[in-house]
């Protein structure tokens, strides 16, 4: 099948955003996943967000049981998966009815009518239906009986049963495969590789995408409707679309090579973290050692034990997950061991909102431990920064023997966009070495003995001899690591711990602003608010107002530079998906009268809600 | 290979030894410490892990690797360690409050992966290190700081958790008997796969003589029930009990009202026996079996099940290259 349109010459957009929506049984997250990666290979730029129920099958036709997946395919360098769909396809009048009322002013909407039944209509709470009702004049309906279309074009494929109705999502997916001008083959490639074992499942599938494209290629109800997303004119360069999840693993496959040590990384099943533990289990390889502990704190205990072990450890976890991590990551820290905690942030507090995004655990990494515990904290704040991300906490948990905090949030995990690969062979050198020596008067090994300009101590493994030593949560004397209840050497080591972190400073990047006009106004954000943050600055500087906007990679300690910063802006504006946490941090360290912009309902920011609140401070 | 020749001295640390004297602790470090020296164990591939609590303190005093970590995860830190390094020798120690009640999850979970540990449990029945509470082993009815009326915790049977945890290695031994604890321990030590060792231990200060049946002179004798594989059960001053089986449970009987087949061979192959065994008695107040209730060498170990899966993953997919993995989904080029 050819990949352009035959009869109708199509109406070029810059950019369309489509959200699929269905039952969670619908298959809607692979549909858009398909759609997403057509549109990859096209050459336009992309971002995606998926949304899903937190329960499994959550009954099938039922508002909560609806699932959906938005992309935003542009022929520039997009940042966000935009706010409001152009195109809504329902499958359902669940779908329908809890997806409406995002969907832009005549906007498109894609029916499959033969869900609009009775019973179904029961369920979503319809009293009429309102595909006769009125109720969707204001937009353009593309109404199509997929089911019995999917019945039909299966028919002589050989599947049966359950199987006939299963690939109605393909004959969405191909419906819009045809109205936004996208190749079916890379559909089609991945359809017979996943399939390949099943070739009737695979026939049924091809032949339903076909039946969808032709669908919408013949029938008078899309006659002339057909648009399409000219490539993208991204910065040359090798590409992939990557979700968070994937390249945060990658990163620290990464980084654990550049020390040179290998990577073991212990875990308890949590959303949205576990496909960290799936993504590493794969690639055994690369003498990646995964450990599905019992519970959250064997997770981290075990990744301490590897740790001590001369391992890169990392434990991965997910909000609830780090309260249960606390007590252990305050022994990683008095051990002065090498640690990375990831914690892919959800919504909270207790079992909160599992699959949705939020940013509010900042607060819980920096304090979210007894006694005095200061510790790095490295966020990433997209998809595919989450690689670099991995890579510079196992930098600084190496080089400065400390556990160090990775966040992450649901947004940046499950979202994907293209990335820009790194060269080949570029992977920084982080070597780490071993003590092979004492370093005793006696020729003893003493644990706490530093390097004068890290304040890091050795990490000396079992297996050495001559360096047999032991180390403890109880506090130890300065140099020789002995238990001590000296009070001025408690003093002397809570100052040093909080001293070696902070000196991390020193050895992270200053913070880069971006202020091309010489903005008063400045826009501060970290994590994964920056796609929608740098969204909602091009529109205010298009506006032609000036703003600037600096993003945080390390939130522990900032970079030396921020506070300079932060008082050359007269405003200072701090969105975050969460009620005000690194305001609080901005404001106590730097005592700068900065204005937040919060929010905690379970979605992202929209660009129009920050553009908004900088265009008001102007 | 060359053979050090070892000493007690060369694993005992510079520091102070500070459990209260009289404490059965020293005597198990005595005992602990002349085992490694004669054990073939290259010293720095020791690594002794502890949780919290009086026993907990035991790292500090060997001269080996070690960590004292916090409350009840040192079988989670060992089971770390072991995975990552197979090639050590990761022994976990810590009392029956560490091992038993906060430290639970950890402490089965290690034991049905078999985990190749040795996990040494010094059982007090009482805590110790926050000045006694009634703990996790301790006897129904009694009085601590924390139940004046009487505790009405019904205790764990440790060698019954152990194995319903599906054990491969469950023994008992006792402080004050130090030859016995040396064969245990190197009967752990030789065990492939994970070991639980309980060793009753006395705190003569908050639960003195609580093992008083089997380490008084009057009666210890006709108490401990000491097991040996492949001979029949019996035990008393003069052998005159038998263990037998009857109605599907381990009984003691006089040896000589039954005929000598009809007497208990003990089989430490036998996952059923070593628990009808561990029914023998709860709390050690009478006759107690002592030794190795179970020790199957059968069941693979999983360290060397996660080397095994690496060995495969590298032999059929060839080391992992970084950049050809993040090209693996596919990848386009904009000119």
């Amino acid at each position: 099948m050819s990949t352009t349109i035959e009869d109708v010459e199509p109406e070029f957009l810059d950019k369309v955003i489509i959200r699929f929506a269905g039952d969670s049984g619908d298959g809607m997250q692979l549909a858009g996943n398909r759609f997403t990666d057509a549109s990859a290979a096209f050459g336009n730029d992309l971002a995606t967000f998926p949304s899903f129920p937190a329960e499994i099958r959550a009954p099938a036709g039922t508002l909560p049981g609806v699932s959906s997946f938005q992309v935003q395919i542009a022929d520039f360098d997009i940042l966000t998966a935009g706010d409001e769909p152009d195109v809504l396809v329902a499958m359902n009048p669940a779908a329908l009815k809890s997806n409406l009322a995002d969907l832009r002013p005549m906007g498109t909407i894609v029916i499959n009518t033969e869900a609009f039944e009775e019973r179904n209509l029961a369920k979503a709470g319809y009293e009429t239906n309102p595909l006769s009702d009125g109720s969707l004049n204001g937009y353009k309906v593309i109404e199509a009986p997929m089911e019995s279309l999917t019945k039909e074009a299966v028919k002589d494929t050989g599947v049966s049963g359950r199987d006939v109705l299963r690939s109605k999502n393909m004959f969405a997916l191909g419906l819009m495969a045809w109205l936004y001008s996208r190749p079916l083959e890379p559909t089609i490639e991945w359809i017979e590789a996943q399939f390949g074992k099943k070739p009737e499942v695979a026939a049924a599938n091809i032949a339903t995408l076909k039946a969808g494209y032709n669908f919408g290629l013949t029938t008078e109800a899309t006659k002339n409707s057909a648009v399409s997303v000219k490539p993208a004119s991204l910065p040359p360069g090798e590409y992939t679309t990557i979700s968070g999840n994937l390249s945060l693993a990658w990163g620290l496959i990464a980084g654990a090579k550049a020390t040179g040590l290998p990577l073991f990384y212990g875990s308890y099943p949590i959303t949205p973290a576990s496909d960290i533990l799936h993504e590493l289990s794969r690639h055994k390889n690369f003498g990646v050692r995964t450990f599905q502990a019992e519970d959250e704190i064997a997770a981290i205990s075990a990744s301490i034990g590897a740790a001590f072990g001369g391992h890169l450890a990392v434990t991965g976890t997910s909000g609830p997950g780090l309260a249960l991590k606390s007590e252990a990551l305050s022994l990683a820290m008095m051990t002065e061991l090498p640690l990375i905690v990831v914690n892919v942030q959800r919504g909270g507090p207790s079992t909160g909102l599992p699959t949705k995004p939020e940013q509010s655990d900042l607060l819980f990494a920096m304090y979210g431990r007894h006694g005095e515990s200061p510790l790095p904290i490295v966020a990433a704040s997209s998809p595919s920064d989450a690689y670099d991300a991995a890579i510079e906490a196992i930098r600084i948990a190496a080089k400065y023997m400390t556990p160090v905090l990775l966040l992450s949030d649901n947004s940046v995990a499950t979202g994907s966009e293209p990335w820009r690969l790194p060269e080949r062979d570029s992977l920084p050198d982080f070597t780490v070495r071993f003590a092979t020596k004492p370093n005793g008067p006696a020729g003893e090994f003493m644990p706490y003995v530093r390097d004068p300009l890290t304040f890091a101590r050795q990490w000396a493994v079992p297996g050495t001899p001559g360096l047999e030593h032991r180390i403890g949560g109880l506090e130890k004397e300065e140099v020789s690591g002995n238990v001590s209840y000296n009070p001025a050497n408690h003093q002397l080591m809570t100052d040093t711990r909080a001293w070696k972190v902070a000196n991390i400073a020193n050895d992270i990047a200053p913070v880069a602003v971006d202020d091309p006009d010489g903005a008063r106004t400045l826009v501060i954000g970290w994590g994964s608010t920056l796609p929608v943050i740098k969204a909602a600055v091009r529109r205010v500087r298009n506006a032609g107002m000036p703003v600037a906007h600096v993003h945080l990679r390390h939130l522990n300690p900032f970079p030396a530079n921020l506070g300079e910063v932060l008082r050359s802006y007269e405003r200072v504006l701090v969105p975050e998906l969460n009620n005000g946490q690194l305001i609080r941090l901005l404001r106590a360290e730097y005592l700068v009268d900065a204005v937040g912009l919060n929010k905690v309902s379970a979605l992202p920011f929209k660009v129009t809600e920050i553009e908004t609140k900088i265009r008001e401070m102007i | 290979m060359t053979t050090i020749e070892y000493t007690r001295g060369d694993f005992q640390s510079d520091q102070e030894v500070r459990w209260c004297p009289g404490c059965g602790d020293y005597t198990i470090l005595a005992s602990v410490q002349k085992f490694m020296a004669a054990s073939g164990i290259v010293k720095e591939n020791a690594v002794f892990i502890s949780g919290i609590g009086c026993a907990a303190r035991f790292p500090y005093y060997m001269s080996t690797y070690g960590m004292h970590s916090i409350h009840g995860r040192a079988p989670a830190v060992a089971t770390g360690l072991a995975t990552a390094r197979p090639d050590l020798s990761v022994w976990v120690v810590g009392g029956d409050g560490d091992m038993m009640s906060i430290g639970g999850n950890h402490l089965i979970h290690a034991l049905r992966r078999n985990v190749n540990i040795k996990i040494l449990m010094f059982n007090n029945q009482i805590y110790g290190l926050t000045k006694g509470q009634y703990s996790p082993t301790s006897e129904v009815g009694k009085r601590t700081k924390s139940s004046p009326m009487g505790s009405i915790d019904y205790p764990f049977n440790p060698m019954s958790l152990a194995l319903g945890a599906e054990a491969t290695f469950a023994a008992r031994t006792l402080d004050m008997d130090t030859k016995h604890t040396v064969e245990i321990l190197e009967a752990a030590y030789a065990h492939k796969g994970s070991a639980f060792v309980e060793i009753y231990q006395n705190c003569n200060v908050f639960n003195d003589k609580a093992f008083i049946a089997l380490t008084g002179k009057e009666d210890r004798d006709s108490n401990r029930i000491y097991l040996e594989h492949g001979k029949p059960i019996r035990f008393g001053q003069d052998m005159e009990k038998a263990v037998i089986f009857h109605n599907g449970e381990a009984t003691i009987v006089d040896a000589a009202s039954v005929d000598e087949t009809a007497i208990l061979v003990h089989d430490q192959t036998n996952m059923t026996m070593a628990f009808a065994l561990s029914r023998l008695s709860h709390s050690p107040t009478g006759p107690t079996p002592l030794g190795i209730l179970r020790s199957d060498d059968s069941r693979p170990t999983y360290d060397d099940g996660v080397s095994a899966q690496l060995a495969r993953a590298k032999a059929t997919k060839g080391d992992g290259n970084i950049d050809d993995l993040i090209r693996s989904l596919g990848t386009w080029t904009v000119k």
